[in-house]
């Protein structure tokens, strides 16, 4: 469903990305683990159009994602759950769902999923009129995922969910993710918890510096004892 | 005249002030708001709404004469053109000078703000010379230009009453009102509103969603010009005097009332707006006219240090 293919990207003379190729199949959730500054984010920019390529291709469900702008990627079924969040804080929690499908115009169906994102997180029901910026980080982290999923997307695109977060709330965030790909939902995590994404995931990528140094099934990088030195912190 | 009948007075000419300050505010601070840009050539942008105003008014051939029908449609009329006429080119500003600087420093278009502001200016000079009847056949362009009284100054408490509540006074106020009433439902309620909201808080965000971030920003210029359009007709039949330079004064007590209110609220600009009109109104009774720009800027300068993001300033941070 989306490939990277061979791209290179970065910020003024400085290259985050050298030779990047991962590929996320339909139904799938994949993984792209590795350390601070390694490119994680900066990969994740470049699918969603917020941060351009230089060389190397995206293609997402068929189709070249080259010169397509940040808010027409969307159009296409690509939906990104961002780093750090980016709720609108002074908007309401129902109002930054509604802007979740902000490319939508089908009423009925907008309120219906409104339903389902209350359903998958009860808490954000709760607090649907509250500011999300009162809200918690964790429960700042699920109204992101709920409005992320707003926009009805093909694929979902996660850049650190768990960072921040109490324990418990990532245990519930994560077992969400796991619910909507068992749903169908394609997923694309981006996590320095090697451990919770890996067991999460169905093949995982790890990212080094700005190249692919290792890729396979989820299960299997969980044992390879160079995640496990690097990432899991085992020696 | 007794001293509550001079404070009512003074209310009733502050308010109405106030309330044009306020229109000119919201370009002010809705701008401000979504691309933290200082617009200072929003003032000057008033001013040709006035010049626009004038000119139709010229070719009309309208004056205090006029029916009273005629001169509904036509105050009605004008509001219209000149707003649309203001939005459209706050937007062509905004694409031509504002927008290929969006990734630049914040400074960059703020110079290139003030840079508008002497061209619009200049623009204003140059359109209060021509040929025309009510700009004195252009004989001193840089002279301030009679604004026909189209609305009255019939004193709606009867000629018998010391305080004055005129036509003039209520045209402010039928005109004013609905515009701010119009201006907070669209923003609160409607699908653009929403994102505009969106879009000032975290444009990354917004693009996420979807949102053609730069489509916002020019619905934003139009909108806050079409308020400083409407504005500059309120303003000109109510004070029935233009000047080239009449955007500078007027943009700066608005500017000072956005900042006032909490630069970027749209409540707070209209609080903003009405207080400068306020104490100016005050000041002038109470103290001395030529005192009361040190009034109003003391007021500014004292609630700024206990309240450094004005009245109705955003406080809430953003949890990261």
């Amino acid at each position: 469903m989306l490939q990277i293919d061979r791209i290179h990207a970065g910020y003024g003379p400085i290259e985050v990305l050298k030779d990047v190729s991962l590929e996320v199949h339909e139904g799938e959730i994949v993984t792209l683990i590795g350390s601070n500054g390694a490119g994680k984010t900066t990969t994740l920019m470049c699918v969603s159009g917020l941060n351009r390529v230089r060389s190397g291709r995206i293609v997402f469900d068929g189709h070249d994602l080259q010169d397509v702008s940040a808010d027409r990627i969307v159009h296409r079924g690509l939906a990104q759950v961002p780093e750090g969040r980016k709720i609108f804080p002074r908007l309401s929690v129902r109002e930054n769902l509604e802007m979740g499908a902000f490319i939508r115009n089908d009423r009925d169906g907008i309120e219906e999923d409104m339903g389902r994102a209350f359903a998958l997180f009860p808490v954000l029901k709760q607090r649907q009129t509250q500011l999300g910026g009162t809200l918690s980080g964790g429960e700042q982290q699920m109204l992101a995922i709920a409005r992320a999923l707003m926009s009805r997307p093909k694929m979902l695109l996660m850049d650190e969910p768990s960072m921040g977060i109490a324990p418990l709330l990532v245990v519930k965030i994560f077992d969400a993710v796991r619910e909507l790909n068992r749903e169908g939902m394609t997923v694309l995590l981006v996590e320095q918890n090697a451990c919770l994404a890996l067991k999460l995931a169905h093949r995982g990528y790890v990212l080094e510096t700005g190249e692919i140094v290792l890729s396979d099934a989820g299960s299997a990088l969980l044992t390879h004892p160079r995640v496990r030195e690097a990432y899991l912190g085992e020696v | 005249m007794s001293t509550t009948e001079v404070l009512l007075q003074q209310l009733i000419t502050g308010l109405s002030n106030g309330m044009i300050i306020a229109l000119i505010a919201l370009g002010y601070t809705m701008v401000y708001g979504i691309i933290e840009l200082i617009n200072f050539a929003h003032g000057d942008l008033f001013m040709l709404g006035g010049f626009l105003a004038l000119t139709i008014v010229g070719m009309l051939g309208l004056d205090a004469t006029t029916g009273n029908a005629t001169t509904f449609v036509a105050v009605g009329g004008l509001v219209a053109i000149s707003a649309i006429f203001c939005g459209s080119l706050n937007w062509t500003i905004d694409r031509l000078a504002y927008k290929p600087l969006r990734r630049a420093p914040k400074l960059a278009p703020l110079v290139s703000a003030i840079g508008v502001s002497f061209v619009l200016m200049n623009i204003g000079l140059f359109w209060g010379g021509l040929p025309m009847d009510v700009f004195s056949d252009g004989v001193a362009a840089a002279a301030p230009k009679d604004f026909p009284a189209l609305a009255s100054n019939k004193n709606l408490l009867g000629e018998a009453s010391d305080i004055r509540f005129t036509v003039k006074e209520l045209m402010v106020l039928v005109i004013t009102v609905p515009l701010m009433i119009g201006l907070t439902m669209y923003v609160k309620y409607t699908r653009t509103g929403k994102a505009m909201r969106a879009v000032a808080q975290n444009p990354i965000a917004a693009q996420l969603m979807g949102i053609d971030v730069n489509r916002v920003i020019g619905t934003t210029f139009i909108i806050g010009g079409a308020l400083g359009g409407a504005a500059s007709v309120i303003y000109s039949l109510y004070n029935n005097t233009i000047h080239f330079q009449m955007g500078y004064r007027a943009g700066m007590d608005a500017f000072t009332a956005a900042v006032l209110g909490g630069i970027g609220s749209l409540p707070g600009a209209m609080l903003g707006g009405l207080l400068i009109g306020l104490v100016r109104a005050m000041s002038d009774q109470y103290i001395e006219a030529r005192w009361t720009n040190a009034v109003v800027f003391t007021i500014l300068i004292l609630i700024l240090i206990f309240r450094p993001s004005g009245l109705l300033g955003a406080r809430l941070r953003e949890k990261v």
